[in-house]
């Protein structure tokens, strides 16, 4: 059975390959039908599915993929013309194939579905009338390619194409060639055509010569399959090497033994050549995750009634395979919006004096040891005052902030959550979980996004990102004898203040420590405290010390670090933690320095988010630097305040609170009794605040409603309150308590009276684990 | 024939602790640590396992035992687990022992606390007790674990 589950799983892993390259061949032959080798490549890969399907048993699948192949083998031979209406019913067949494959990988079945209106589908396609669709002119220059070709698995471009290309001889001689043949003239191509006198045997040989040459070496020969998991182990082996090689120079250093010194430095060149040769094994081709988009691109078009072409330049670009996967996504959704949202419908188009049809461009290139990636639609680009008008109403900012902000800044809220211009919502994007998204995630691999907008004109997306996760150059910082390393994408620069320099340069707002760069403020965060190793740490300068700065970007926001002392940068190479410090949000990894103790990677946003530099909610980019006063007691701090109910006024501190959320009424779904979403691919209940309390509310009604996220561990719960009304800054004084369900009391919250929500309560009550590490603390 | 079993043994304070020795990868030395400043309190920091970072937990910490003499260095008993290797932070390691398995039993009504989650059992030795660590839930850290 073992042998025969290794059979299956070569299987799999072979015809995905080969279905996602078969995607971007149908979207490119729908716009050159006449490109053979592509078509050609096709049926090739639908045939060895089918054979092996056959051969593994799998007959539904072996089904489908026969009607496929009988289509297209038609078209192979030019009985059919490929038209939008074939494409799509091919398209059709690779996504039923390609869910038979994810049913077999799973249960190692083929799935309950029958696929018969599938197969009716193609069958019919495949009948139509063939007298209707133009034959493609090089036809029967195909047919000798069926009687010339060896195997059909590697088939050689014909004779008589070779011939056509070159311009040697004429369409017509060769078609009188060829009938010739079919009338049962022995004779080869190439010498009926002497005989004809069409051609001489110099152009017949020099041709024969080219086809051979034509013939594809197989990818076989030159690739061999390795397990990831391999060569992640490689890559950790060339890490220790480097350790070791570290160590040995070290010690050369002292010894000034010439043999041995020599030895060492040969091992020095051959490491480092040994290390770029194993990065290299990871590395992609960013065209991988590419050659997807054709297929997303001319689905959504089609299903917006758009006309869209894609371009590509830069597939070749290589990427670490981590990063590949980690920009996947991000990626998917930006084109998404641009054919959804920004590019217009063709007529609109029209009347602006544009082409109908639409053009996404997507580059990519190494710049200074990034890599760039540029996606660009020539759409509407986006309406900055719609943005802000759009902010206004999610209550995301107040309108005199909108009113005070730049174009730039405005065009940016579109990166808040739980934002989105959409007119509509569709079911492509526009949900409100989408450019957020994309920017956290292109953050937590150390990239960066920038937003270019042409209003009217288009917009271009700009993603920087490091070419490999696995070593990157850090900043090696001393607190307290203890060595951390700061990944130097974050790093703005350094400031060292000396004595009294320090004592005047480093003011105290209300506590919070600032330091003026340049005319701005910006606040410091001292590593020693936000570690929790020591408290006092804001005590006066002495005149022979100073004070180390490191400027840090978090989210795009400076703030001064301050350590006791820098050592030096350095290449490291990121080392996962276990999963008892995953939870510990300050540290991105570990890595081992070259005297082989550990030192920790410090996670910047991780710092940034603990210390309230950046605030994990909505207001990140808009609130202003306004920090926690350290003092216990009347501390400020951050509420929420919503409607639960049509006019329960209540509040809750944003410092607990994950993410604001809209959700359709529609895509709410029930589990048992309680009503659930699907959010972030895991499925999250709602806890409705109007129907807790009692209160009359409007959000059963509602086609949208606002949910407040709460996430523990990679568990969310959400709370539907009927509106969001404003992100306050109070100090929270609790004037009456009370004892009622779900509340701690009341306060007086921005001169109103507002009930304090006890989230606690209200989540324990649908799932009472949800916040037991609080409770068992 | 009676089936016995292997362990590793250790010492633990005035307790004698025992893991199945399938699930140790090595014992070792006192390592050289990196403190991991607000990790659980029980993370006593990282050690350089050949390359892997290997997170170490103090055992008399996780067990709410008194804390080690200061001049006393632990020893580290290296666990395999589906995450990586994991190391717990020991007094002393003994030797491998043999045990039948009848002389198991599970622990008394009245072990309350964190061992009573930790400890999965009791072989009754000759002259003393060895207690079986439940390793899984040792090295779990998740708020469900610490319950």
């Amino acid at each position: 059975m073992n042998d025969m589950d290794d059979v299956v799983d070569e299987f799999l892993v072979e015809s995905y390959e080969n279905l996602d390259r078969l995607d971007t061949d149908l979207v490119s032959l729908e716009e050159n039908p006449n490109e053979r080798a592509k078509l050609a490549s096709i049926f090739r890969t639908i045939h060895t599915i089918k054979g092996t399907c056959g051969f593994l048993g799998f007959g539904k699948l072996e089904r489908v993929a026969h009607v496929g192949e009988s289509l297209l083998s038609k078209l192979r031979d030019g009985e059919l013309a490929l038209d939008s209406d074939i494409t799509s019913g091919l398209l059709a067949m690779v996504d039923a194939v390609r869910k038979m494959l994810g049913n077999i990988e799973q249960s190692r079945s083929e799935g309950e579905e029958d696929y018969a209106a599938l197969i009716e589908q193609l069958t019919k396609l495949s009948g139509r009338d063939a007298a209707a669709s133009p034959t493609p002119s090089i036809a029967p220059a195909t047919v000798t390619n069926d009687s010339q070709t060896p195997s059909p698995s590697t088939p050689l471009p014909s004779l008589g194409d070779v011939l056509l290309n070159t311009g040697a001889v004429s369409p017509k001689d060769i078609e009188l060639a060829v009938a010739k043949q079919l009338a049962g003239d022995p004779l080869r191509l190439g010498e009926l055509l002497v005989e004809q006198g069409s051609a001489t045997h110099e152009t017949i040989r020099e041709a024969l010569k080219k086809q051979q040459e034509a013939h594809p070496t197989s990818v076989a020969d030159s690739s061999i399959r390795v397990d990831v998991g391999l060569l992640d182990k490689l890559m950790n082996l060339v890490g220790e090497l480097v350790l070791a090689r570290n160590q040995i120079l070290q010690h050369n250093a002292r010894q000034g033994d010439n043999a041995y010194s020599a030895t060492s430095q040969r091992l020095n060149l051959i490491t480092t050549e040994l290390q770029e040769s194993v990065m290299k094994t990871r590395m992609q081709p960013i065209g991988n995750i590419w050659s997807k988009l054709p297929r997303v691109v001319r689905d959504l078009a089609r299903q917006c009634g758009k006309e869209i072409r894609i371009e590509m330049e830069g597939k070749e670009t290589e990427l670490d395979k981590t990063i590949i996967e980690a920009i996947k996504d991000p990626l998917t959704h930006i084109v998404r919006n641009s054919v959804d949202h920004g590019i217009e419908t063709p007529d609109v188009r029209a009347t602006k004096g544009k082409p109908r049809e639409g053009v996404l461009f997507l580059r990519a290139f190494h710049e200074g040891g990034q890599v760039n990636i540029e996606i660009h639609d020539d759409g509407a680009g986006i309406d900055a005052d719609r943005v802000k008008k759009k902010a206004v109403e999610k209550a995301l900012i107040t309108t005199e902030h909108a009113a005070r902000m730049s174009e730039r800044e405005a065009i940016n809220l579109i990166f808040l959550p739980g934002f989105s211009t959409a007119q509509r919502v569709s079911n492509v994007s526009g949900r409100g979980v989408g450019m957020d998204v994309v920017k956290t995630n292109i953050e937590k691999i150390g990239g960066q996004v920038d937003l270019q907008n042409h209003a009217g004109q288009g917009m271009t997306i700009k993603i920087k990102i490091p070419l490999t996760l696995a070593i990157i150059p850090a900043l090696l910082v001393t607190t307290q004898g203890q060595r951390y390393a700061i990944p130097q994408v974050s790093l703005l620069e350094l400031v060292r203040l000396e004595g009294s320099d320090a004592r005047k340069g480093i003011e105290f707002i209300h506590g919070a420590p600032v330091y003026r760069l340049r005319g701005n403020l910006l606040p410091l965060v001292h590593l020693t405290k936000e570690l929790g190793l020591a408290s006092d740490v804001w005590r006066p300068v002495g005149d022979d010390e100073s004070v180390n700065i490191v400027v840090l970007q978090a989210d795009g926001r400076p703030f001064g670090l301050v350590v006791e002392a820098i050592n030096d940068t350095e290449e490291i190479v990121v080392k996962p933690l276990g999963k008892q410090l995953k939870g510990t949000p300050v540290y991105a990894g570990a890595t081992i320095m070259g005297d082989g103790r550990v030192a920790l990677i410090l996670d910047v946003l991780g710092i940034a988010q603990r210390s309230n530099v950046v605030s994990q909610v909505a207001d990140r980019k808009l609130a202003e630097a306004k920090r926690e006063d350290a003092t216990d007691g009347d501390a400020k701090q951050s509420l929420l305040v919503f409607l639960a109910g049509k006019d329960g006024r209540m509040a809750v501190p944003l410092s607990a609170v994950a993410r604001l959320e809209e959700f359709q009424t529609s895509t709410i779904e029930l589990s048992g009794d309680q009503e659930v979403v699907q959010y972030r691919d895991r499925i999250m209940p709602l806890v409705r605040l109007s129907r807790y309390f009692g209160r009359t509310s409007e959000t059963d009604s509602a086609a949208i409603v606002q949910v407040v996220v709460y996430t523990r561990e990679d568990r969310s719960i959400g709370l539907v309150v009927d509106r969001i009304l404003d992100i306050v800054e109070e100090s929270l004084r609790v004037r009456r308590k009370m004892q009622s369900r779900g509340t701690l009391g009341s306060a007086v919250v921005q001169g109103k009276v507002t009930d304090l929500l006890d989230a606690q309560a209200v989540i324990g009550e649908v799932d009472p684990t949800f916040f037991e590490d609080l409770v068992a603390a | 024939m009676a089936s016995v079993q292997q362990y590793c043994t250790f010492q633990l304070d005035a307790l004698y602790f025992g893991v199945e020795v399938q699930k140790v990868q090595e014992v070792l030395r006192y390592q050289e640590m990196t403190v991991a400043p607000l990790a659980h309190e029980v993370v006593s920091g990282l050690i350089n396992l050949r390359g892997q970072i290997v997170t170490a937990i103090d055992l008399r910490r996780r067990l709410e035992l008194a804390p080690r003499d200061a001049e006393r260095l632990p020893m580290n008993v290296v666990l395999r687990t589906d995450d990586g290797a994991i190391s717990l932070l020991v007094d002393e390691i003994g030797d491998v022992v043999e045990v039948e398995d009848s002389l198991f039993e599970t622990p008394p009504e009245t072990l309350t606390g964190i061992a009573r989650t930790l400890v999965a059992g009791v072989y009754k030795l000759e002259d003393r007790l060895l207690l079986i660590l439940d390793t899984e839930r040792t090295v779990d850290l998740s708020p469900v674990g610490a319950e």
